[in-house]
């Protein structure tokens, strides 16, 4: 039934409807919400059988996961920012150990400095554990992508993340058409675990391993996300005949058939720069989007083919690799090698700045124009820099950036304070 | 697409507001989108809130830059936000405030503005009344309701008694009718008192 439903909600009642049996979570901005409605779902008995454990931190909450999924429960939680990167030694073994957990990563930044806004650094810390990460659009795409990451995760014996990005889809009240406990009855099978913690039948799990066989056992872990890579469309292809909903699969094309230019980006800012290029499209540009929804297996194959026609490929990203540029741009530019397009690098949207229609027609105009540097920080504050750049060069002791910016911009507590 | 930004306090109900108004909207079978400004609400401190309306989807996910009608729940942030940014002549303005724009201080300001289209009402007072407790959301949106037409007051009438149970929702149900009401009767008197 379409219902008018904050983006959190939608997440946390089709989670249910995925009947999970063990719920483990600790809460973080801006992942609270959706924890909060599966809580009380358990405890109201709507959801159940399901146990909601709470714990003393994220470290934790990933330690329980790993127990209840290894003894062989359907397992859920969820976090983002400083959480994740709290649980990440937890993180990576769930992955080592092929445990089918599915988590939903409401996409914050990382401090320093504090930042409780949205970006995509949380799921770039993490991007080689070995979890698939699976990017939504949309509140639509997010609900939808919880359903077919159980069936993927538990397939496969793989966990998998579902990035939602944090306060602009977690916590926007939009058009979700949620689906009926019959529908995800049918599409998701109960769980099979390929490797079970059973006293009648013991076994070990998580035990040590050698230079004799630690590279075939990542190879293996591999081969599994290449695995998913044929089961991530095919996943998607049976989710909307059952459904209508085109939700996941490994990336999505819009107006690209004759552009030369194509911004490839993950996430909710796709919306927006549909926006920009159907504005670029009527001055007469040919220019398209390529949206990504499976960044990790990373769909080599069908990037580059959705690209084919592009001459000029800019990549639009929320995260960096301080010291180098673009994460996503590095994997397209691997990936279009050997073909005459060119690679642009635009990072944006850090720590929730905005990421407006019109500087994305901007940026667009300036791409056809020739003019985009490859590495281009989108509506960067140069002048805020140079300022204390300069601060830094007269004295040594030019104290801490990012409060000087903050009283430099006329932001800071204090002034914010002096106001009220 | 109709672009609605609204201005208020941590408590305010300023979220909810935004989030009502989606709901109404949606029942008439639009399109529609409401989210808050991310992160840092805290009682008391200044919040933002936006929703769109739109007969096809929206898929735009930046804030409200231009709006097409300002709400702004509590006037003690006229000197303290930049409340006008983006505004064009054309948007629709309503103020919870039992005085008048010349009062405000904002004659001037909102002089190139379309007459029809500014209202201040006192929101507040009809909370008071009706809920006992000053909450002028709901009032507000029955204000809103009545200045734009994006909404119906049935709409908004079934959101809030979906949103708030029983005694509340009646309660919040009765405070837009009450707005809606003043709103009509003001744009009546208005046009009037026109010299056309």
């Amino acid at each position: 039934m379409l219902r008018q439903i904050e983006g959190s909600r939608a997440v946390a009642e089709t989670v249910a409807l995925c009947r999970p049996e063990v719920v483990c979570a600790y809460p973080i901005s801006p992942q609270t919400h959706i924890i909060e409605a599966v809580g009380a779902m358990v405890k109201a008995g709507l959801l159940s059988p399901c146990e909601f454990i709470n714990v003393e931190s994220e470290f934790a909450a990933m330690s329980v996961s790993i127990g209840s999924s290894a003894a062989g429960a359907r397992t859920y939680t969820a976090t983002s920012s400083q959480g994740l990167l709290f649980m990440i030694e937890a993180v990576y073994n769930a992955a080592g150990l092929g445990l089918p957990i599915v988590m939903t990563l409401a996409n914050r930044a990382i401090g320093a400095p504090i930042n409780i806004w949205n970006d995509h650094s949380d799921a770039m810390a993490v991007r080689d554990s070995g979890w698939i990460q699976l990017f939504a659009e949309t509140n639509q795409e997010a609900a939808d992508l919880h359903v077919q990451a159980f069936r993927l995760a538990e397939e496969l014996s793989v966990p998998v993340m579902v990035c939602m990005d944090g306060f602009i889809l977690t916590h926007a009240v939009e058009g979700v058409d949620m689906l009926d406990q019959s529908v995800v009855d049918g599409f998701l099978p109960p769980y099979e675990p390929r490797q079970v913690l059973d006293p009648n039948d013991p076994v070990s799990i998580g035990a040590m391993v050698g230079p004799e066989a630690f590279e075939e056992v990542r190879y293996l872990a591999h081969l599994r996300q290449m695995d998913a890579l044929e089961r991530i469309p095919a996943i998607a292809q049976e989710f909307e005949e059952l459904t209508g909903h085109a939700s996941g699969g490994l990336v999505r094309s819009y107006r690209t058939e004759d552009a030369d230019t194509i911004v490839v980006a993950l996430g909710s800012v796709l919306g927006t720069i549909k926006d920009a290029v159907d504005v670029r499209r009527q001055a007469g540009e040919r220019v398209g989007v390529v949206g990504i929804t499976s960044f990790r297996p990373f769909p080599g194959e069908a990037v580059r083919e959705a690209l084919s026609g592009a001459s000029r490929i800019i990549v639009l990203e929320k995260a960096f690799s301080i010291g180098f540029g673009g994460v996503l741009a590095t994997d397209v530019a691997l990936v279009v090698q050997g073909s005459n397009a060119k690679v642009f690098s635009v990072v944006a949207g850090l720590g929730g700045r905005a990421i407006t229609r019109r500087s994305l027609e901007d940026l667009l105009a300036q791409s056809v124009r020739g003019e985009l540097n490859p590495l281009t920080f989108l509506d960067l504050d140069q002048a805020a820099v140079d300022r204390e750049r300069a601060r830094m060069a007269s004295t040594r002791r030019s104290g801490p950036s990012a409060e000087n910016l903050l009283r430099d911009l006329g932001s800071d507590y204090a002034a914010s304070k002096a106001q009220t | 697409m109709f672009q609605i930004r609204i201005h208020g306090r941590g408590g305010q109900g300023v979220v909810t507001a935004a989030e009502l108004l989606s709901v109404a909207a949606f029942a008439e079978g639009r399109h529609a989108q409401a989210f808050p400004s991310f992160g840092s609400e805290r009682t008391g401190a200044p919040v933002v809130s936006f929703c769109r309306i739109d007969d096809r989807e929206i898929r735009t996910r930046e804030p409200v830059m231009v709006p097409d009608a300002l709400i702004i729940q509590d006037v003690t942030l006229l000197h303290q936000v930049d409340l006008f940014s983006g505004l064009s002549s054309e948007c629709y303005v309503l103020v919870n405030s039992s005085r008048s724009f010349e009062e405000l201080g904002l004659g001037e300001f909102l002089k190139t503005f379309h007459p029809e289209r500014l209202l201040t009402c006192p929101a507040t007072e009809f909370a008071m009344e009706h809920l006992g407790r000053p909450l002028p959301n709901a009032a507000l949106l029955g204000g809103f309701a009545a200045l734009t037409h994006q909404v119906s007051l049935e709409a908004l009438d079934r959101a809030l008694r979906d949103r708030f149970e029983g005694v509340v929702g009646e309660r919040n149900a009765a405070a837009a009718a009450a707005t809606f009401r003043y709103v009509v009767e003001q744009k009546e008197e208005s046009l009037h008192a026109s010299p056309n």
